[in-house]
């Protein structure tokens, strides 16, 4: 599994000056060898880190791929399946419906995807661009709803739901995510750091609002809404408390809710959860191969917004 | 603050066309939703009984509810154990993949791998590492040393629970930490290496207090993480909080308590509020060291 999460392309945002030096000796930045030993003793502690981090997500694909026949309490423990087969995967579909549940999180994560850059980018560009009267206090508003964790306020949430008879449904497991506050404020952020000239020059040159935003000021902004789109798909596929509370009728779960179900159930066999969560975590680990260097950025972002 | 200035001829209600989903999303499901957890937290509000005003009656229930005080004592425990690992354990870690050497950029995804996992996913993998006959047990009965029954003891499980999000949290906070390293000047590095300091001087003379504020900001992250601890105990221990409801916490209370066709919604939400005011206390220490961050 983790062999798709090699690519040596991985960008490194902390030190980028280091690309593209040679590679003929181990050196330190400034040109200094790392003596042998220290390097042999690091790589050492790597490994050492690298089983402990990525070990158990292995022992889960091994698990999911043991046969029936197999053994998997056997003592010692085998580290791989004697004969690999994917009959966990269509077994884990006989007892919870794990393909729906897939679409479901699917479906939650990519509409989340788009509600958060459409709204963050559309609300960011006005609080950093455009000026109205009650702008200082739209910012306040996005400020304060970003200090009130979700936690506290999913019971008053689901009453909300209710209310608005969209409890148990797909609609509402996106909705309270579907402009996040701080999206917003990270997209103002971006929008703030371009420079005024271009859109200045357009706006003398007659350019309307939306002209402005969909083709200066938001081409410019990619990096910043990947991030957003990376986080608001990783925050809604993996979303447990929300959706647990929110979803009572078991057609309606998303993964994460459908595999503590399974994990629940009163017969429930360990090769089964086993490929219910490789199914669940395979995507974003996929994507994560693809992405990194958005994951990392959004890290630093998200960190300094706090 | 931005430029606004020389924006003059749009339609005057254009800004609030940008505004308005933004501002509709929060104001709908996150600002109304607060306001009315503080207004039921005062009433006696059930799942389908609307109830009616009754001052503090739920805060001084809390006072003499004992499941209040196990998942407050659980939760705050989880901080005072939790934030010490992830304030050091990541910073440890962003020194072992600071330099750049073969490779490095593999290890560091990899360690990132457990961020990107979904708390359930990883809550139901450790699950089965820790089973009675799973592979940690396995691999201690090799070394010797007898079975530990980590999911059985409602202490252990919250200590195992706790090493889950520490374990889930290490690739995040190194990343924050790799970034706050890059700005640790070289010569000072050097100087103490001069000056004939070891490596365990070097870490502590030089490199904790170039990181220090970025130590701060990871704490206080972290610990308002770690308060409001939910999905890992709720996987690992059960949706009652293990044996005898021992390690619920208070998230897993608030859930408890207000969900269901008789659930105590007034009741929950003045938990909710405690939740509120604790974790706002803590995020104030975030802001705090951001704007220490600034100077």
């Amino acid at each position: 599994m983790t062999t798709a999460v090699t690519p040596a392309t991985a960008t490194d945002p902390p030190e980028p000056e280091a690309h593209g030096r040679p590679r003929r000796r181990i050196t330190e930045r400034d040109g200094r060898r790392i003596p042998p030993w220290q390097l042999a003793l690091r790589y050492a502690l790597l490994l050492i880190v690298l089983a402990v981090c990525v070990g158990p997500f292995l022992w889960q694909l091994s698990t999911s791929l043991k046969g029936s026949h197999e053994n998997i309490y056997s003592y010692p423990p085998k580290l791989l399946p004697s004969s690999p087969t994917l009959h966990n995967y269509a077994g884990v579909a006989d007892i919870i419906p794990v393909w729906d549940y897939a679409l479901n999180s699917l479906k939650v994560a990519a509409a989340s995807v788009l509600t958060n850059c459409a709204g963050a980018s559309l609300a960011g560009y006005a609080l950093s661009r455009l000026r109205f009267r009650g702008r200082a206090v739209a910012v306040l508003v996005f400020l304060v709803a970003m200090l009130v964790p979700a936690e506290s306020i999913v019971i008053s949430q689901f009453l909300t739901m209710r209310q608005l008879h969209l409890n148990n449904t797909l609609t509402a497991v996106v909705l309270p995510g579907s402009i996040g506050a701080m999206n917003v404020l990270l997209m103002r952020n971006a929008f703030s750091h371009l420079p005024y000239e271009v859109e200045e020059a357009a706006l003398v040159d007659g350019a309307t609002v939306w002209q402005r935003f969909w083709r200066i000021a938001l081409p410019s902004v990619k990096g910043t809404l990947a991030v957003v789109a990376i986080f608001s798909f990783m925050g809604a596929w993996d979303d447990f408390l929300w959706p647990l509370i929110v979803l009572s009728d078991p057609h309606e779960y998303t993964l994460t809710v459908g595999l503590n179900y399974l994990h629940g159930t009163f017969s429930s066999d360990q090769r089964l959860v086993a490929a219910g969560t490789i199914i669940a975590v395979a995507p974003l680990i996929v994507m994560f191969a693809c992405l990194q260097r958005y994951f990392f950025r959004g890290v630093g972002e998200g960190a300094v917004k706090g | 603050m931005p430029p606004a200035r020389g924006i003059r001829r749009q339609l005057p209600t254009s800004p609030w066309l940008f505004m308005a989903p933004g501002i509709l999303v929060v104001a709908a499901f996150i600002l109304f939703p607060f306001v009315s957890t503080v207004w039921k937290s005062f009433t006696d509000a059930r799942m389908l009984v609307p109830g009616g005003f009754v001052g503090v009656a739920n805060y001084r229930a809390m006072l003499d509810d004992p499941a209040f005080w196990t998942s407050l004592r659980n939760s705050a425990l989880y901080v005072v154990m939790v934030v010490p690992c992830t304030v050091v354990l990541p910073l440890l870690l962003a020194l072992l993949v600071r330099r750049q050497i073969p490779g490095i950029a593999f290890f560091r995804a990899a360690f990132y791998t457990p961020v990107v996992a979904s708390v359930v996913v990883v809550g139901l993998i450790w699950v089965w590492m820790l089973d009675d006959r799973g592979l940690i047990n396995g691999v201690l009965q090799a070394l010797g040393a007898g079975k530990v029954d980590f999911l059985g003891d409602s202490w252990l499980l919250l200590f195992s629970a706790m090493a889950v999000t520490v374990w889930k949290g290490l690739g995040y906070y190194m990343v924050i930490y790799l970034a706050a390293l890059a700005n640790v000047p070289r010569d000072l590095v050097e100087a103490a290496e001069v000056d004939g300091a070891g490596p365990v001087r070097r870490f502590l003379s030089v490199t904790v207090p170039a990181v220090r504020s970025t130590m701060v900001l990871v704490a206080a992250l972290s610990s308002v993480a770690a308060f409001k601890v939910f999905t890992e105990v709720y996987v690992m221990a059960g949706p009652n909080g293990g044996p005898a409801g021992e390690d619920t916490t208070l998230v897993m209370l608030v859930q408890q308590v207000g969900t269901g066709l008789s659930g105590r919604v007034g009741y929950s939400s003045a938990i909710s509020v405690v939740l509120f005011v604790i974790t706002l206390g803590l995020m104030l220490l975030v802001l705090r060291a951001d704007r220490k961050e600034d100077m």
